[in-house]
């Protein structure tokens, strides 16, 4: 399974136009220049290709950190 | 619900669009980056609108004529013609009725309307090559297509930019030594309210409220009237169902994946698509997209995709095809389909 610096780093190429390197697993991935709704999009296609998980819109409300977003795509991997 | 057609076979394949491009990058009332952002994600780049005095039927007119002189048939040799689409010429009566005029064809005919978007040109190819295989009727035209802009407020960026217009003619033989096709065929209706229109049927009367916008969020407005799309709803139902039921189909029909030509997967949009593909460990190669030039044009989408990518393959050889469409409803469905030297026109446009 992904470790959560393997899911910080490929989450971080995931969105365009983020400095290489400024994803830490304390980011709050939401404050990201430009955050909408495709972004989020992106995030739950991201977790359902590693993980085979598929998070809603309240999974992501109940996470702000990229850690926390690891964990819970951990948690809910079967 | 898996089910095989025996003895009916495609023979050939219209689409006309509207002639007027609109252009993502041209919608300037959404920010250069969000436009590119949204280019990147959905893929479209570009689509066609039909505008006030175009309907839906009028483009499946168009590539019927096309389609029935290539094809050389009589009009009167017609005996179905069925109608998909969500935006229908009016309330009442049933569109096809109209073409049924439209087309001259002959009075002893079975037309009707089948009223489905996304999933439409799937469950339509089913209940026509049903009504075919039996014999009883030998051929058959199933016209599929969308005004989707006409639901579409132009101040909504989460749905405007993405519908495109597009109307579709398909052409279908009983022939007895067709190759079999293979169907699926879904629906759950507890998701009815991820992609709706509230008003304007008889659960909500239209009402002088209709027609009053709102801002909803930056970005979005609209009113009671048009289309609603819940993005993340339809993105998870797409990752939860269309997946397994591609691998349903291919397990029920025996069809081996490596043995399919081409998946053509009804044009949601990029996202949902290539995570589908990749969910199904299918090769990029193998997936065509029209949504690029032309959005996402519901019940047209796949024959669009197929003219548009795979004319040329469609005309000289055999293809076996995966068809898959999903979306409003919910509704979802999947065919497998041996193509052999279809009749194809060029996208016609007016």
């Amino acid at each position: 399974m992904m470790t959560l610096e393997e899911f910080t780093v490929n989450l971080e190429k995931e969105f365009e136009g983020v400095e290489p390197g400024s994803f830490t697993p304390d980011t709050h991935y939401r404050d990201i220049k430009n955050w909408s709704s495709i972004y989020a999009l992106i995030v739950v296609a991201f977790v359902d290709l590693n993980f085979n998980v598929i998070l809603n819109a309240t999974d992501l409300r109940s996470t702000n950190t990229i850690r926390e977003l690891y964990d819970l795509a951990v948690q809910k991997h079967v | 619900m898996f089910n095989t057609i025996h003895h009916v076979a495609l023979k050939g394949l219209s689409v006309c669009v509207p002639s007027k491009v609109e252009r993502t990058m041209d919608y300037n009332w959404i920010s250069e980056e969000e436009r590119a952002m949204f280019i990147r994600n959905t893929g479209v780049e570009e689509k066609r609108t039909a505008g006030k005095g175009m309907a839906t039927s009028d483009l499946c007119e168009r590539s019927a004529n096309a389609l029935i002189e290539k094809l050389g048939w009589e009009r009167n040799s017609i005996d179905v013609l069925i109608f998909v689409s969500q935006s229908p010429d009016y309330f009442l009566p049933a569109t096809s009725a109209i073409l049924q005029n439209k087309l001259q064809l002959k009075k002893d005919l079975v037309a009707f309307d089948v009223n489905l978007g996304c999933s439409g040109y799937i469950y339509g190819l089913q209940i026509i090559s049903n009504l075919l295989a039996a014999g009883n009727f030998k051929r058959g035209l199933l016209l599929a297509g969308d005004k989707s802009t006409l639901s579409t407020n132009y101040r909504d960026k989460s749905t405007y930019p993405l519908f495109g217009d597009a109307g579709t003619a398909t052409a279908l033989e009983f022939n007895e030594s067709a190759p079999p096709m293979y169907f699926n065929l879904f629906t759950d209706g507890s998701g009815y309210k991820s992609i709706i229109v509230e008003d304007g049927g008889s659960r909500n009367h239209v009402s002088q409220d209709s027609f009053v916008e709102v801002k909803i969020d930056e970005g979005i407005y609209r009113c009671r009237i048009n289309l609603v799309l819940d993005g993340m709803e339809i993105f998870n139902f797409a990752l939860r169902e269309v997946a397994p039921s591609i691998e349903n189909i291919l397990k029920e029909s025996g069809v081996a994946k490596e043995t399919i030509d081409y998946f053509v997967f009804h044009q949601a949009n990029r996202l949902i698509n290539e995570s589908v593909r990749k969910k199904c460990r299918v090769e990029p190669e193998k997936v065509p997209y029209s949504i690029d030039k032309f959005g996402n044009t519901s019940s047209a989408s796949v024959p669009l995709t197929m003219l548009y990518k795979l004319k040329q393959n469609l005309e000289s050889r055999s293809l076996k095809l995966l068809l898959s469409g999903f979306g409003v409803g919910y509704s979802w469905g999947n065919c497998i389909v041996q193509t052999d030297n279809l009749v194809c026109t060029d996208i016609l446009e007016i």
